[in-house]
């Protein structure tokens, strides 16, 4: 029992916090056609807020808590300022726009690196996360279960922004015509600030989650932007439930192929269904007919 | 006879559930112009689509014993089934020459895409003549007059040798001469080959058409010689049941 | 008149290749050290790699960003056969390479051993890109993905490919890579004659790469790959599967790559995962980038400047090179999408004629695709 539950549970684990890196970037992707390669730096930002949280307020079992809103608006506000110094001159460029958000991505990475030094520094986990249950053998860490919980609350909250809100309207509106929006009075240029600033700020939510996990390092945008844009690609454009889908799906699958052979053929294999996934649906599993990006 | 000509049979194209051409018959002949008319929504387009494989379809296009829907796209138009869109899409950063040139692609072997272009085939230079842009020849075709465009789309399908040509709305936007000459551009054209046109515009339908398909949601209404068309009394409907009055329109003209 | 500027066009890019084989062959061996030629040759071979970039991004518009997985290809075939040649040279004719030793029971792996020949590793450094490159293009072009789409899958490979190099430490020596060569084909690697003779090698292979492209450029193929990247629907309405032309271009590119590596592992004497890893495919991108990715010279001239720069800046400010690299994405590719290049050739056609000419390729297009009309 114990080799099909321990790289399920821990799968799950990993899926959600793909999901959490990968929502903001199927919002982004999706509505502007921008791929944002620095989406992994503002997971990383999330992490070093959640360190720099710690710094100030000392008890643990509070910075957490804390931690969220302020990383959510650290990310959130990087993200803005990309937006509108970059990434606003370029919407007709989405190819262009990858290859600028590398250059940032690589700044941001040196910076950390300058600031906080090369070597990542320890995230303290709250007593309240501290310690585990025993699910048919394994011994799952509340650590994990509260990844699930805020990629959960990550994607109801998104959900609602999306469903009932004003703005949610307008976001759907533009993902599905944005000329049309455009002649229906919808400030598409206004959507796409509060997308981008909604979308990076969920990155930062991730952030948190990945620094009580492994802790902060300059490096650690990287280990997660490429399986978070393979679950964005299987995913596909337009739905948020592709996305989930996707996410869980990539995050158990390398987990199982990790339990079978090792971490890096799990990569190699996991990439691999990701081609052969496209075979079958070269637009990801849920697409909305629309103007997008193809 | 003469197995030049464009069969379609139970074509039916479903997006979601919704019928965008249901169930059409329709038999292409070689040496007419075959215009197809009918409101926004009749699904002229689709159907056009689905002959060229832009879009999945279920029943039968043949053309020369071959079925159509089971070709790929570029393979259809290898066949020598050519289409235009309603937008002209020509290369706008290549010269007239090149637009004609690059359309020739499928007459040459693979290995001799390798080599520059030397001088200009003589297929080339007849279709720069038939569609009388032999003076532009140089002129990136990003700079060519709106009707100008359409020509040497046409001028391309002439180069690639199509022996269909499906022509999406060729005179939109132009103005009367241009319409008058792309009218006598398609009639010279047409001796030899099966061409159909999407149209709007009942004036220039009434002045080229040898038959006319009518097209209703999805649907063949009626086909038949232009007046035939005009006396049906189900097309008078279909055009009177809508706010503008295409038929009526051209009519007092 | 005329006839000298369409004799200008024809022969002038060939005429400025010609420069830059005299620059690499004639004057850099005169007036470097052995130590700054032997840098050079570094630069030249992710020049050779970049060319082939210019082909698939520029004027076939695919970004390739895993390019280091084919330089790896190249570089790692070419270092497994010069280690079996060192092994063989002190240990005879069955030797394994000391990491083998070092990091395992001194088994050697298989797939190893067809590199003891020369020919083989010579064939699979062309082959085994090749290779890879149909069937991940095919996969890719034939279901029509594209775009942001096969970017990112392309560097999913890279880091894929780096990842699976550095957990096998016992078949490609991991972290560390391959090093320590002692010959070359039997030439004596720590000869500088013989290291001369490298670098030329590498330069020959460029001029060749370039000679390549501006045929393929000129030629019409060339002109329908740049069809195919503005209007990729179009061209299939021209009676041509856009698939198959992408898949020449990714498949050319991909041997380019392989070559540059391939040529690398003897000249910098050490190939590693971080040669071939993603970040270093960004860095390949960089040099195209900055030079002009869809002109014939730039990608080579900008591959050589970045790396020329990579190393002055590296030697001057040690820890700021990936602060100029972040930049210099960032206002290349926001102010200058087509390189410094491009500069030049608008100068160049402000003096063939007042009026401006469209170039054919000098400006990538703002939108990927042409909307097809419904």
């Amino acid at each position: 029992m114990d080799a099909f539950t321990t790289p399920l549970l821990a799968g799950t684990a990993t899926g959600a916090l793909l999901l959490i890196a990968a929502l903001g970037l199927a919002l982004t992707f999706g509505q502007m056609g921008v791929i944002n390669m620095a989406h992994g730096e503002f997971l990383m930002a999330g992490a070093y807020t959640t360190y720099l949280t710690q710094q100030v307020v000392t008890s643990t079992d509070l910075s957490i808590l804390v931690a969220l809103p302020v990383a959510f608006l650290v990310a959130g506000a990087l993200g803005l300022l990309l937006e509108v110094a970059i990434i606003q001159w370029m919407y007709r460029r989405p190819l262009d726009t990858l290859l600028v958000t590398v250059g940032v991505s690589l700044l941001l990475q040196q910076l950390a690196k300058d600031v906080f030094g090369a070597q990542g520094d320890p995230v303290h986990t709250p007593g309240w996360l501290d310690g585990n249950i025993d699910v048919l053998g394994y011994h799952w860490p509340f650590r994990q279960m509260f990844t699930i919980v805020l990629a959960g609350a990550a994607l109801a909250g998104l959900g609602a922004l999306l469903r009932y809100t004003a703005y949610g309207r307008r976001i759907r509106a533009t993902v599905q015509n944005r000329d049309l929006a455009e002649t229906m009075g919808v400030s598409t240029r206004a959507v796409d600030r509060v997308t981008f600033f909604v979308g990076s700020g969920l990155a930062g939510i991730g952030g948190v989650a990945v620094s009580l996990i492994s802790g902060t390092n300059p490096n650690l945008g990287t280990t997660y932007i490429i399986s978070a844009f393979l679950v964005v690609v299987a995913g596909g454009l337009g739905q948020l439930r592709g996305t989930v889908i996707a996410a869980f799906a990539v995050g158990v699958v390398t987990a199982f192929f990790t339990d079978w052979f090792s971490s890096s053929m799990a990569q190699v294999l996991t990439f691999a269904l990701v081609v052969v996934f496209l075979q079958l649906r070269p637009q990801g599993l849920f697409t909305v007919r629309a103007r997008g990006l193809a | 006879m003469n197995d030049d000509y464009l069969e379609i049979r139970g074509l039916t194209v479903e997006f979601d559930g919704f019928r965008a051409v249901d169930a059409v018959d329709l038999t292409l002949l070689q040496g007419r112009l075959h215009f197809l008319i009918g409101p926004n929504g009749a699904g002229k387009t689709t159907l056009v689509d689905a002959v060229t494989g832009l879009v999945p379809a279920t029943g039968l296009v043949r053309h020369r014993r071959q079925d159509l829907l089971r070709t790929k796209p570029h393979r259809i138009v290898r066949a020598g089934i050519g289409r235009t869109f309603q937008t002209a899409t020509v290369f706008e950063g290549l010269s007239v020459l090149q637009n004609l040139d690059i359309a020739g692609g499928i007459h040459r072997r693979a290995w001799r895409m390798g080599f520059a272009r030397r001088g200009t085939p003589s297929y080339v230079e007849e279709a720069l003549e038939i569609i009388g842009l032999a003076s532009l020849r140089d002129r990136p075709a990003g700079v060519l007059a709106h009707g100008q465009k359409q020509w040497l789309e046409i001028g391309m399908l002439l180069v690639q040798d199509a022996r269909v040509m499906l022509l999406d709305e060729p005179v939109a936007g132009m103005s009367t001469e241009e319409r008058e000459e792309t009218g006598d551009l398609l009639r010279r054209i047409g001796s030899e080959r099966t061409i159909v046109v999407i149209e709007h515009d009942m004036d220039f339908v009434r002045t080229y058409a040898d038959v006319v398909t009518v097209m209703h949601a999805g649907k063949v209404l009626a086909e038949g010689t232009v007046a035939e068309i005009q006396a049906d009394p189900r097309v008078q409907q279909v055009y009177l049941g809508r706010a503008h009055e295409p038929m009526q329109e051209a009519d007092h003209a | 008149m005329k006839q000298l500027q369409t004799w200008g066009r024809t022969w002038g890019p060939l005429l400025a290749i010609a420069l830059v084989a005299v620059a690499l062959l004639m004057v850099a061996p005169a007036v470097l050290s052995p130590f700054r030629l032997n840098n050079l040759g570094k630069y030249v071979c992710w020049a050779i790699a970049g060319v082939g970039i210019g082909l698939a991004w520029g004027r076939g518009g695919m970004l390739v960003m895993g390019q280091g997985v084919f330089f790896g290809l190249g570089g790692y075939a070419m270092a497994m056969h010069l280690k079996l040649e060192a092994a063989m040279a002190s240990g005879g004719p069955d030797a394994v390479p000391d990491f083998m030793v070092l990091y395992g029971d001194g088994t050697m792996p298989g797939w190893w051993e067809p590199f003891r020949s020369g020919a083989f590793t010579l064939a699979a450094i062309v082959v085994l890109p090749a290779l890879v490159a149909v069937v991940l293009g095919w996969a890719i072009f034939k279901r029509r993905v594209k775009g942001a789409y096969f970017a990112i899958l392309t560097q999913a490979l890279a880091v894929v490919f780096a990842t699976l190099l550095v957990a096998t430490i016992k078949q490609t020596g991991g972290f560390n890579g391959l090093n320590q060569f002692t010959q070359f084909f039997g030439y004596n690697l720590y000869d500088p004659v013989n290291k001369r003779m490298i670098y030329s090698i590498a330069s020959v292979a460029l001029v060749v790469c370039l000679v390549l492209v501006w045929q393929l450029y000129r030629s019409r193929f060339g002109e329908l790959l740049v069809a195919t990247r503005d209007a990729e629907e179009r061209v299939r309405f021209l009676g041509h599967d856009p698939a198959n032309i992408k898949l020449v271009a990714f498949v050319l590119a991909a041997v380019m790559a392989s070559i540059g590596g391939a040529l690398f592992a003897p000249i910098t004497g050490i190939i590693s995962p971080s040669d071939v890893d993603a970040t270093a495919s960004i860095l390949l991108i960089a040099g195209v980038a900055l030079g002009g990715r869809a002109l014939l010279l730039g990608p080579a001239l900008g591959a050589l400047a970045v790396g020329f720069g990579r190393t002055t800046l590296s030697e001057t400010f040690p820890d700021q090179w990936t602060y100029f690299l972040g930049l210099l994405f960032i206002v290349v590719i926001l102010f200058l999408p087509a390189g410094l290049g491009s500069m030049w050739s608008q100068a160049l056609g402000r003096l063939r004629s007042s009026r401006p000419t469209p170039t054919r390729a000098s400006a990538p297009t703002p939108t990927d695709e042409l909307e097809v009309a419904r």
